[in-house]
């Protein structure tokens, strides 16, 4: 069961000239991990601001089309309630600290204080994603007063603690360092496999190619492609539409270039080393 | 002769948390350096020093023969241009032209010599067709290159770049990649700091890695992304390429695609 259909959507910010979203559709079935690529400017900050309801709640503009979660249209969910449903992480980690609380745990906490849970269950919650997350060291740091990485940690706990059924996220590893990089995808799929929903905006490919169900590539507005993962990495028209290709893929082409082909075109560094590992054994008894 | 020098510098917030502990870095006129390294290593404490955004509580900083104590941010600002690592943390004008223009403008120059500067940064930082958009109706990556532009027209001898891969796709990756190699071969010193190994090892060669409020290691790329206990404890990995060459087991010094294949044809 798809639990968020857009059909024909189109979007003009309010005093812009142009569409930044041109007759979008898309299907999101429930539990599956969608990546959102595509060239900077492509509108997927865009898209992920019309699933959240922020377009058109806020950002008024002229939206088009049919954008339904569970069946009801973005415009007739109420803020308050598709918040909940919806859980946004936003691009730039920087705007997304609410600026009145003076620790990390409290920042964290702020969400579910604001939906009245009792703050015992509260307390043990915010532990529980600290944990995940690994900023225990960082829970009586003033969420100013932290490095650009650090804050992104703290942006992603405050989503995640609220257990919504969707998760939104716009690049969440963008000021990562490498370890903390993977890390966060490996949290982002325990979350997929507790049943949520989840949208990731990312530019990081190879990591897509090992975690993602699907992917959507948008390209100035419009959806250039979208399908498995798998389908759209190993086509190169992905390449025309701004789309990266994994350091694995090309390095397999590269080794078809010189005539050493290993068979099929590796996406993940898993099948790398088995690619290569095969074509050396070939070698050998030939 | 170093042209920027941090000796013992040592940082600690208002808050009394102490984010760089004894750090020792120099640069030489015209060097394109890397700086990578765990989240909460310091890094954009230090390069804040540089450019006398932070005064060191201990040690000094040295810029072309000024202590930094000596001189206020804005002197210093003639001399090292820094981007900020959070671009809304920079940007304040209601549109890109104005936004670059401040800098050049409130160092005296000439309006003909403000003009040329505002339109060299523009076409290096590719920002020229946004000169007359709000920045804040840019995408996230379009305002990060809005800063590099508004720094480089300040024509500073040092420039500064505080995470400018974050969120950045491939066309903007080579932006980046062509406007530094740019400004080097102006002679200007760039330091980059950037969590994408793939950038450094396409276009530098020294890499200072961080971690724990010090410099743990200052050397060629190769050599740092083959030593697997200084990326360990800097939360580092190796570029995907040598990762790949240490788990077959082939090559102790691969960085890239073409030297893997080069070292997969010896062993057919
Ligand atoms: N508030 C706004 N007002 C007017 N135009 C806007 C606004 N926000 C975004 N746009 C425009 O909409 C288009 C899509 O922007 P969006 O931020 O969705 O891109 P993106 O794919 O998320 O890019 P990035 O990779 O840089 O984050 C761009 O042309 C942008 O200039
Ligand atoms: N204004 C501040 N007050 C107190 N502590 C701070 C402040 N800003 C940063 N810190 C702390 O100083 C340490 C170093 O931060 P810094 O921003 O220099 O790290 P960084 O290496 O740039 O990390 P990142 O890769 O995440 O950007 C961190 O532990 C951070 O929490
Ligand atoms: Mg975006
Ligand atoms: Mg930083």
């Amino acid at each position: 069961m798809s639990i968020i259909t857009i059909k024909n959507l189109s979007y003009q910010y309010p005093i812009s000239e142009s569409d930044a979203l041109k007759d979008v559709s898309v299907t999101i079935e429930r539990g599956k991990l969608y990546a959102l690529v595509g060239a900077n400017g492509g509108g997927k900050t865009t898209l992920c601001n019309v699933i959240r309801g922020f377009i058109p709640h806020f950002y008024k503009g002229d939206l088009r089309g049919e954008v339904l979660i569970e069946g009801k249209d973005i415009r007739e969910w109420g803020m308050g309630e598709l918040s909940q449903k919806v859980g946004y992480v936003f691009q730039n980690p920087f705007t997304q600290i609410s600026g009145v609380k003076d620790n990390v745990f409290e920042e964290i906490a702020f969400g579910l204080e604001n939906l009245g849970m009792e703050p015992g269950l509260i307390r043990e919650k915010v532990d529980q994603v600290i944990r995940m997350l690994e900023i225990d060291y960082l829970r009586d740091k003033n969420p100013f007063e932290l490095s650009g990485g650090q804050k992104q940690r703290v942006a992603l706990a405050s989503i995640i603690v609220m257990e919504p059924d969707v998760l939104v996220i716009d690049e969440p590893t963008s000021q990562l360092d490498p370890k903390g990089t993977e890390e966060v995808f490996k949290i982002i799929e325990l979350m997929k496999n507790k049943g949520k929903t989840i949208i990731l905006v990312e530019h990081k490919i190879e990591l897509i190619a090992e975690y993602a169900d699907y992917i959507i590539l948008l390209n100035e507005g419009e959806v250039a492609m979208q399908g498995s993962t798998r389908e759209i990495l190993t086509d190169e028209r992905a390449l025309t539409f701004g789309a990266a290709l994994p350091q694995y893929s090309l390095f397999g082409m590269e080794m078809r270039r010189r005539g050493m082909d290993l068979g099929s075109i590796p996406l993940t560094e898993k099948e790398a080393i088995e690619a290569v590992k095969t074509w050396m054994k070939k070698g050998v008894n030939a | 002769m170093s042209f920027l020098t941090l000796t013992n510098a040592s940082f600690a917030y208002p808050n009394g948390y102490k984010a760089v502990d004894r750090v020792n870095m120099s640069f030489n006129k015209g060097e394109s350096v890397a700086i990578v390294g765990q989240n909460g290593a310091g890094k954009t404490t230090t390069v804040k020093m540089m450019n006398g955004l932070l005064k060191p509580s201990e040690g000094d900083v040295v810029i072309d023969g000024w202590n930094t104590r000596d001189y206020t941010t804005a002197q210093i600002s003639r001399k090292v241009g820094y981007v900020f690592q959070n671009p809304d943390d920079q940007i304040f004008h209601n549109d890109v032209y104005s936004e670059i223009e401040f800098g050049p403008r409130k160092l005296g120059l000439p309006e003909e010599q403000v003009k040329a500067n505002v339109m060299k940064a523009a076409e290096l930082a590719g920002v020229v067709p946004f000169l007359k958009d709000n920045p804040y109706n840019l995408p996230y990556s379009m305002r990060k290159f809005v800063t590099i532009a508004s720094v480089i027209a300040m024509d500073s001898s040092v420039i500064i770049l505080d995470e400018p891969t974050a969120g950045q796709d491939l066309p903007a990756m080579e932006r980046l990649a062509n406007l530094i190699e740019t400004l080097n071969q102006e002679g200007k010193t760039i330091i980059t700091i950037t969590h994408d190994m793939e950038f450094v090892v396409n276009n530098f060669h020294r890499v200072i890695v961080m971690a724990n409020r010090q410099v743990i290691a200052d050397d060629d790329k190769r050599a740092i992304f083959w030593n697997l206990d200084v990326l360990e404890r800097a939360m580092l990995k190796q570029p995907h390429i040598s990762r790949l060459g240490y788990s077959l087991g082939i090559g102790h010094n691969i960085l890239a695609i073409p030297e893997l294949a080069d070292e997969l044809a010896k062993h057919k």
